[in-house]
């Protein structure tokens, strides 16, 4: 199983408790960085881009073909990584606004099961695709970066160079995402087209540039965990699109699908439990607790973690 | 802030309309000739013509499900024109898509307000300056909207769905005014709210009229709209069935037995 957890823990409780967290931290913000692309396509669209995963996946293999050809080139990982981290969201952008462009553009007005349907089948295109590029058994991706132990060692904490990557990496991201959503002008009209599309139009905005825009900023979002994910699990597969997108996907719903900051908490949630349970419980029970911890918090909050409570007044 | 306004409730007051007879030499700033539209299978709009003149406020009165906001939705470009054609400022709309009639000078207060709700009073006021790029002017403007609506500026800060129905009724009006249309369009801006505030909302639809802002208004309240109005359009499942000045209307006979409630 392609998962995110796997460190080798300390012995003390309390200092295995912290790794475990640091852990269930770092899975979270990478799930985070695919949450977003579901949530911020649903909340323009409402419409659960189930391909969405599989273009994550599309991502590592593109990261790992261009990677081995730049390092092949130039010799220096610190080139190669860079490149992976412009080139792979470029990649996944352009992927993800095609398949809006020639799929779901055309269902728009269309009953909302037509392009969910639709979307699904672009996640089985996608998985051949990725079937065809990297083969059916998982391949290893290189070890561009250095596996140390940034903490000393009789602290008995683990935080590792990878770690430290998904750190530096996503928050900007993240941060970056909140700042642009929240104050550019595209931004604002990337809200007010998810709250009311007609008002949208109305106001001047062209709510199809507003759309392509999201699907952009979703798919690079995702190019740039599939960089992450390869650099830090080192193995990926044509069928980790799957799995991965199924718990992105359950932590953008978690934290209030359409709600930006709800994808992030809800993905370190869902990182935080399955590394606890892993640790705690049994790693083969660990994908259960998500989905019951998932299942009871939607019992008491129906619009999840940071979702609308109500409707607005008409 | 003094009321600019006449303290007395009789809203055409003393400038009245003006004369259809000084107009008829001018193109039309709207028309809209033999237009048909609709949803899906069923016509909505089976082929209705009406214009409104530079500086004019006209009315189109019916009841509920006569075609009215399509009507509205059809002139804006959000409901494609099936037959027919539209004409704004001498340039026929026809296969313009909404986001580009705005830029033409044309706003809408829609059906139902549909503000932002998770937006603030501010960026909802934002959002409707979306085509103005010089900011000096946006600004000038939202402080011109605040001076229509003094609630709104004590709002500003509050998300557009915390508002009340009539705050939100000016807003969605003040939000319209964000690019200077030439043609405002309003639909139903009294439906569901205290008289009080319906004539506050006239009041400053009269007044931006003055100022040489043309207006179609479309109303369930006929006779508070033909009252501030120069022509009336009546309409009845989506044909035009009489127009007339306001005041004809108003003292027609059928029309006071039909919309009016007399």
């Amino acid at each position: 199983m392609t998962g995110l957890t796997g460190l080798v823990f300390a012995s003390a409780d309390t200092q295995f408790f912290i790794n475990i967290c640091i852990t269930g931290l770092t899975t979270g913000f990478l799930y985070a960085l695919i949450a977003l692309g579901y949530t911020m396509v649903y909340g323009i669209v409402e419409l659960i881009n189930f391909a969405h995963g599989d273009l994550f996946m599309l991502g590592c293999f593109f990261a790992l073909t261009l990677g081995g050809a730049v390092m092949a080139l130039t010799g220096s990982p610190m080139a190669t990584i860079a490149l992976m981290l412009l080139a792979t969201p470029v990649f996944c952008a352009f992927l993800n606004m095609l398949v809006d462009l020639t799929v779901y553009k055309a269902l728009r007005t269309a009953p909302k099961l037509a392009p969910l349907v639709s979307a699904i089948g672009v996640s089985f295109v996608f998985m051949n695709i990725g079937l065809f590029w990297g083969g059916s058994q998982d391949v290893n991706f290189p070890g561009l970066i250095e596996e140390r132990n940034l903490l000393a060692e009789d602290s008995g904490l683990q935080f590792t160079t990878t770690d430290l990557l998904v750190i530096l990496v996503t928050a900007p991201v993240m941060i970056g995402l909140t700042i642009f959503v929240k104050s550019t002008s595209l931004g604002k009209a990337m809200r007010a087209t998810a709250q009311n599309p007609v008002a949208a139009q109305l106001m001047g905005i062209n709510v199809n540039r507003v759309i392509a825009a999201t699907f952009l900023i979703g798919g690079a979002l995702a190019g740039i965990a599939s960089v992450i994910y390869g650099l830090k699990i080192k193995t990926i597969g044509y069928q980790m699109g799957f799995q991965n997108g199924l718990y992105a996907f359950t932590a953008a719903v978690l934290g209030g699908i359409g709600n930006i900051p709800g994808a992030v908490l809800g993905a370190i949630v869902i990182g935080m439990v399955y590394s606890l349970a892993s640790a705690y419980i049994d790693a083969r029970w660990a994908t259960a607790m998500v989905f019951v911890i998932l299942i009871t918090i939607l019992v008491f909050r129906p619009t999840g973690l940071l979702g609308a409570r109500t409707r607005e007044k008409v | 802030m003094s009321d600019p306004l006449h303290k007395d409730q009789d809203l055409r007051a003393d400038d009245g309309p003006i004369e259809e007879s000084q107009k008829t030499s001018e193109t039309p700033l709207l028309n809209v000739s033999e237009l048909r539209s609709g949803y899906g299978p069923i016509e909505v709009l089976k082929g209705i013509s009406l214009h409104v003149n530079a500086g004019e406020i006209v009315t189109v009165i019916g009841a509920n499900g006569a075609g009215k906001t399509t009507t509205l939705m059809t002139v804006s470009g959000c409901v494609k024109i099936r037959g027919g054609d539209i004409t704004f400022d001498g340039r026929s709309l026809t296969g313009i898509p909404a986001h580009e009639i705005v830029k033409l000078g044309m706003a809408q207060s829609p059906e139902g307000r549909k503000i932002f709700p998770r937006l603030t009073v501010l960026e909802n006021l934002q959002m409707g300056a979306f085509t103005v790029r010089d900011q000096v002017r946006v600004r000038e403007d939202i402080e011109k909207a605040y001076h229509y609506f003094p609630i709104l500026k004590d709002r500003q800060k509050q998300l557009g769905g915390t508002l009340s129905g009539g705050e939100q009724q000016m807003l969605a009006i003040a939000r319209a005014l964000m690019i200077r249309p030439k043609l405002l369009l309003l639909d139903e801006p009294s439906l569901g709210l205290a008289p009080m505030i319906v004539l506050k909302i006239f009041e400053v639809i009269r007044e931006l009229n003055r100022e040489g802002m043309s207006v179609l208004l479309v109303e369930q309240n006929a006779r508070l709209a033909l009252k501030i109005a120069n022509r009336g359009y009546v309409m009845e499942t989506g044909s035009i069935t009489a127009t007339a000045p306001a005041q004809e209307l108003l003292n027609d006979p059928r029309i006071q037995a039909a919309y009016l409630g007399e």
